[in-house]
């Protein structure tokens, strides 16, 4: 882990200005994944800036009848406020899927959405990676690729956004808040926050330099049925193969999400449209530019058969 | 004292305290913080500098330069050494790879370089500042592609790893029923929770390591080959080991770079391996393919037994003998079991949690289940129908003490196998499948010579002294209860000190030799102090009895206490006897399992041990120890997967993250039986070891409950979802 | 196979001629700026361990983990793999069951922090560390503070009605059943397989 110097903000701004005005420089929130990184010289920031301090640590009702999430919140809070319990299922079911006791407790709702990836050839400094390394080349395509993607990746990175709550965000049309440097805030679509890797996999998500996440709106709840398929070798404390959030309407329309495919929660109109037709209907819509390797293959089937064993305790 | 024919009477024929469930002498201290675990001992020596390892970044070939000069200037460096700047250290007959030293790279990760500074974080980042370059030599890292050039391996007993008994090809090609199947098994990581860890701290030429070591005097002479110095010179100190499964057996690069570190910082060093370092650094339980080839008559009895078993390795390393346990399981007069070994130019191979039989099960016990269904036989009755007299590999030898064919029905018994639906995929739970499975378990049980003194104090306090290790085995709680049992006192008067190359040397712990072993040892301790009371008494040490801190011989009556202070030294060795014996243990291994039909997911729901393994002297550990197994076991049949990259040759998924091993989710009640049986082949304890007993057999019959829950039969391990989802009835 | 963009060509790497190859690092490829001046940054940060305050002079790199058992020399808080992957570093902050290992010292000024020196001693034995020794809930002991610092947590978990992964019905009342208890532990590593016996040393427990 290289040298850092490290402050703490008192304000969103002041911390995006601290960032914003310094090459190196990284804000910390929970630290989970920031720290994991820096102790493998994968993030090696030379001043990090806390924002444990910042007022962005409650859950707040919005105008329209959602709710505005404190980018500081905890994933342990998030998943036991009672509304989000009540109305938001799906996204209590997608935090208590991910990582374990300890990890939820310290991790943020804006650190979550900026978690890298689990990809193993990232993690290991030794191999080419355009990802940590742009232009260095991907040890992970013709190698070890099992955990990886299957859709929406490029011949540059295959790797997969590996976190469990975006998914769930994803199918609640979540918007992500941002202050940037220059106090100019911002709303982001989830579907528009991370980026696919095309040639530049080291750019991960809309964030500009200095942009800090102050939190997340849910619009109003959308009723129906909540689901969160997480499936993994391990009964716990892994990452997904596949993972498939769902919201599912009495007239059998709805939203659904692939998380652990792709190198963002993978969601798209035509694979919504798609649910009242079947499982098979779906896959075909979400996964029809899917570009798996042999050992990654099964993830379509898998995506396929998960979805229906959620649309079949939809039809009991 | 030796031990040369089966045992007669002896002082612990009726106990009071072995053989009852007792609670771990050190558990107080280990949950509370208080236990010292090698890297911890900020108390033995001042002036503690930090270590950090580098790793070769390829997997086969030279350095070509070292940089090291940034590393050299960083903040807090004391010293940098680097292989190009070492000569290679030695070697001993306990290391395959190369531990440090010199420019050639045997394989991936291989250490390279050691930072000492005087913080942790500043050793870490200015290891990071080593600029290395390299020629790179290609490698063999498919053990499919070199397995059809193998040799047979060499063996540890035999000059080949072959045996057979009649003419196996012969009888098989003539067996009314045949079954030919081909199981492959992954390269597996011990994963053990503490890191490799040590202490090294020089006094003039005299070498003393706080390490973290299963086998505390074979290491002690692997360091003396390794540095080159005399054995007498070094002390090795390990008095809590977290965890090591055979990875600890050797000497690793963390104590030789704390040595040579400590050495050039001229101050101690401690230095505990990064995790993402120890997968490739280290050793592991290399991948097996394992050709099972069984012939039968029509009522299947067993004629012809094959196992062959094709493993790979560093030139000079042993083979995974998967066949290991097929010589000793069923009847068959005609049977063949063979290992062969290539070169591999992975990171070196060697033993884990019973090498050999732990993946041999998982061939051999599939194979007798694939075998009983085509027979139309209950996998029970199958091998009933096959339990033999003698042992069929070695018909010379008789077994010391077999109850399998009791294991197996008190199993079958309590775990309700007669509900079990023999034809698969016929018990549906909601969205699982739910099967049933049975397997066999056996494991050798190996005994060897190992010392103690034992100490008797005027306050009639016992202490034990004895370089045996407690790797989570319950080593200080037996020897505590050995001692007490014998002298005759309260378990709360006596001490048990563990691990340091002072005292006597002890068999260590390993092949699940250690329990068995080291008791044996205190028991001869305890025989000669024994002797020396009742001299003291003016007794007769045959006739004197000790009990309640009290010796009493006829009318003579005498506190115990009276007679100390006291010290003596006993070691067991054993005779010739014991090899006309085949010494095992056994266990018939019941699991039932549930596979989602969505996704492909195996959850276990119940999983049962029954197990012979003579007397057992703490129930309460000796049930941790087959739990424990039994869970490393549901790793390996359900996701423990160590991943080659055949291109770089190296193991990929290299942390805790990537390795998956089972967690508290992944792991139902379970439950353990001992039979109540006494082994007098063995010592004069009657008992043997249990530690690897509990891994020869469950995942077998985990593979065997997943191919009743679905029909679908997975021969390459670890079972997971993608080699079943394909199989699985239509949902959409 | 098909990797045309490794940096070092097929034939150097599965062919049987030597290929001369720089392994360079992620951050060489960075800026490669090593900031001297801050190599000697140290940061005063106080923190409450086992109730005492405790005034410490870091490097900002240093983790919680490495304050407690280099510097305070509370070495019951174990480092297994120091990147969350195994749960042996669990300490409890603030009322709340963390990683140690994955969260700086400087981050946790002004905290109070719970390591398993201050449950209890040897002689004087927590409720949940005496269940362990009771159930024989450990083997080697190296996970075994993280698994007992976890478990007194997670029961205040269940408590405040935080639901898991397997909970049933998200608004019903939180029980610390055994599935329960399965789940919520897993992120504690126990190599040595002790998982059967500590799950029933927390029963124990939370059935008081």
């Amino acid at each position: 882990m290289r040298s850092f110097t490290y402050e703490r903000a008192a304000t969103p701004q002041q911390a995006a200005r601290a960032v914003g005005g310094k090459p190196g420089a990284k804000f910390i929130a929970g630290g989970t994944n920031l720290l994991d990184l820096m102790k493998l010289e994968i993030e090696t920031p030379t001043h990090l800036v806390d924002v444990q301090d910042l007022p962005l640590g409650s859950i707040e009702e919005t105008g329209e009848g959602g709710l505005r999430i404190g980018a500081f919140v905890s994933n342990t809070a998030l998943s036991a406020h009672p509304r989000i319990r009540r109305d938001y299922a799906v996204l209590t079911r997608a935090i208590q899927a991910g990582a374990s006791g300890q990890l939820r407790n310290k991790a943020t709702t804006g650190g979550n959405l900026l978690q890298r990836t689990r990809c193993p050839y990232f993690y290991d400094t030794n191999m080419p990676c355009n990802k940590r390394s742009p232009g260095s080349g991907c040890a992970a395509i013709g190698g070890f690729s099992r955990q990886l993607g299957v859709v929406g990746v490029s011949d540059k990175c295959i790797a997969t956004y590996p976190g469990d709550m975006a998914n769930a965000l994803a199918v609640l049309d979540a918007v992500v808040e941002t202050v940037q440097p220059d106090g100019a805030t911002r709303s982001i679509p989830i579907g528009a926050f991370h980026r696919l890797w095309g040639d530049t996999p080291e750019r991960e998500t809309a964030l500009e330099k200095g942009e800090l996440i102050t939190g997340v709106v849910l619009p109003a709840p959308p009723g129906g049925r909540h689901f969160y398929s997480k499936v993994r070798d391990r009964a716990s404390y892994a990452f997904a193969l596949v993972s498939v959030a769902a919201v599912i309407q009495p007239d059998g329309s709805g939203r659904v999400a692939f998380g652990g495919v792709a190198p963002r929660p993978w969601r798209s109109k035509q694979a919504d449209d798609a649910l009242p037709l079947g499982a098979k209907a779906v896959i075909q819509q979400a996964f029809a530019d899917a570009s798996p390797r042999d050992d990654n293959r099964f993830k379509i089937a898998l995506a396929e058969r998960t979805l229906a064993g959620i649309l079949a305790e939809v039809g009991s | 004292m030796k031990f040369d024919a089966p045992a007669g009477k002896t002082i612990v024929d009726d106990p009071t305290v072995i053989g009852k469930s007792t609670r771990r002498i050190d558990g107080p201290r280990k949950t509370t913080g208080t236990a010292p675990y090698a890297y911890e001992r900020h108390d033995v020596v001042s002036g503690q500098a930090y270590g950090y390892i580098v790793g070769s970044a390829i997997a086969r070939g030279r350095i070509t330069a070292m940089n090291l000069d940034a590393a050299r200037k960083a903040p807090g460096v004391i010293a940098v050494i680097a292989a190009t700047e070492t000569e290679p250290v030695g070697t001993s007959p306990f290391n395959t790879a190369p531990l440090f030293g010199g420019r050639d790279i045997a394989h991936y990760h291989q250490a390279i370089a050691c930072v000492v500074a005087e913080t942790f974080e500043q050793a870490r980042a200015a290891a990071a500042l080593i600029r290395t370059t390299y020629d790179r030599d290609a490698g063999d890292y498919d053990l499919a592609k070199v397995k059809d050039g193998a040799k047979i391996a060499p063996g540890w007993s035999v000059p080949e790893d072959i045996q057979r008994n009649g003419n196996f090809a012969e009888a098989y090609a003539a067996a009314p029923v045949q079954l030919d199947q081909t199981y492959t098994t992954p390269d597996e990581a011990h994963a053990m929770m503490e890191p490799f860890a040590t202490i090294a701290a020089w006094e003039g030429d005299k070498l003393t390591l706080w390490t973290s070591n299963q086998m505390i005097n074979w290491s002690k002479r692997a360091l003396a080959s390794i540095l080159k110095m005399p054995a007498e010179n070094i002390r090795l100190d390990s008095p809590f080991i977290g965890g090591g499964f055979g990875g600890k057996l050797f000497i690793r690069a963390d104590a030789v770079l704390a040595a040579l570190g400590a050495k050039a910082a001229g101050r101690p060093v401690k230095i505990a391996m990064q995790r993402p370092l120890m997968f490739n650094n280290a050793t592991h339980r290399p991948a097996t393919i394992q050709r099972v080839r069984i012939g039968t008559d029509a009522d299947g009895r067993i004629l012809a037994m094959g196992h062959e078993c094709w493993s790979g390795n560093l030139p000079g390393g042993s083979a995974e003998n998967g066949a290991a346990q097929t010589r000793a399981l069923y009847s068959g007069p005609d049977n063949l079991t063979v290992s062969y070994i290539s070169r591999l130019d992975l990171p070196e191979g060697n033993a884990m949690r019973a090498p050999g039989e732990a993946v041999g099960h998982l061939a051999l016990e599939v194979a007798m289940d694939e075998l009983a269904e085509k027979l139309g036989l209950d996998p029970i009755e199958f091998r009933l129908r096959n339990e033999p007299e003698r042992m069929p590999g070695d018909p010379s030898k008789r077994f010391s003490g077999r109850h399998l064919v009791e294991c197996l029905r008190e199993g079958a018994d309590r775990f309700g196998w007669s509900a079990r639906q023999s034809r698969p995929a016929s018990v549906r739970d909601g969205r699982w499948l739910v099967g049933m499975g049975v397997a066999a378990g056996y494991r050798g049980a190996p005994i060897t010579k190992s010392a103690a003194r034992v100490s008797l104090d005027n306050a009639g306090r016992v202490r034990v002294e004895t370089d045996m290790t407690d790797i989570g085995t319950g080593s200080y709680t037996i020897i505590a209860q050995t001692a007490a049992e014998c002298i005759g006192v309260p378990l709360d008067q006596v001490r048990v000190d563990l691990g340091d190359s002072r005292s006597p040397v002890s068999s260590g712990s390993g092949g699940q030799w250690g329990a068995a072993s080291s008791t044996a040892g205190v028991y001869a301790a305890c025989v000669e102090l024994r002797r020396m009371v009742a001299e003291k008494f003016g007794m007769n040490a045959d006739t004197a009895r000790f009990e309640g801190g009290r010796v009493v011989d006829g009318k003579t009556r005498r506190r115990l206490a009276e007679a100390g202070p006291l010290s003596a030294e006993g070691q067991m060795d054993y005779g010739d006897f014991q090899n006309d014996y085949d010494m095992g243990t056994y266990a018939g291994h019941f699991a039932e399992v549930g596979v989602d039909a969505y996704t492909g997911e195996v959850r276990i729901r119940r999983m049962l041990a029954v197990c012979d393994a003579g007397r057992i002297l703490n129930p309460l550990s000796a049930r941790s120890q087959v739990i424990g197994a039994m869970v490393m076991s549901a790793g390996s049949a359900l996701m423990e997967d160590l991943v080659v990259d055949k291109r770089f040759g190296f193991f990929v998924n290299h942390d805790l993250a990537g390795y998956e091993v089972p967690v508290h989710a992944d792991i139902p009640h379970q439950e353990v039986v001992f039979l109540d049986t006494l082994d007098d082949v063995i010592s004069p304890l009657k008992a043997k070891g249990v530690g690897e007993l509990g891994i020869c057999g469950p995942g077998a019959a985990i593979a065997n409950a997943v191919y009743n829950a679905t029909g679908v039969r997975v021969r390459d391990y670890p079972i997971t979802l993608d080699k079943l989802i394909d199989k699985l009835p239509d949902v959409a | 196979m098909s990797d045309p963009i490794l940096p070092v060509t097929r034939r150097a790497l599965l062919g049987s001629s030597a290929a001369s190859v720089a392994i360079l690092t992620a951050g060489e490829a960075k800026a490669g700026n090593v900031a001297a001046s801050a190599a000697s940054i140290r940061m005063p940060v106080s923190l409450t361990v086992n109730g005492t305050e405790r005034l410490l002079t870091l490097d900002p790199r240093t983790t919680l983990l490495d304050a407690l058992r280099e510097h305070l020399q509370l070495t019951g808080t174990k480092k297994g793999c120091d990147h969350g992957q195994c749960g042996a570093c669990t300490v409890i902050v603030n009322g709340e069951r963390i990683n140690s290992c994955l969260s700086l010292a400087v981050q946790h000024a002004g905290d109070e922090v719970t390591t398993i020196e201050g449950l209890g001693t040897p002689d004087k034995l927590h409720p949940m560390q005496d269940a362990f020794v009771e159930h024989d809930g450990y083997q080697c002991g190296y996970c075994t503070p993280g698994q007992i610092c976890s478990s007194v947590a997670m029961l205040k978990e269940i408590a405040r009605g935080v639901p898991s992964h397997v909970t049933g019905d998200l608004d019903g009342e939180m029980r610390a059943t055994d599935v329960e208890i399965r789940e919520r532990m897993s992120g504690n590593i126990c190599r040595c397989g002790a998982y059967s016996n500590i799950a029933a040393a927390i029963a124990d427990v939370a059935r008081g």
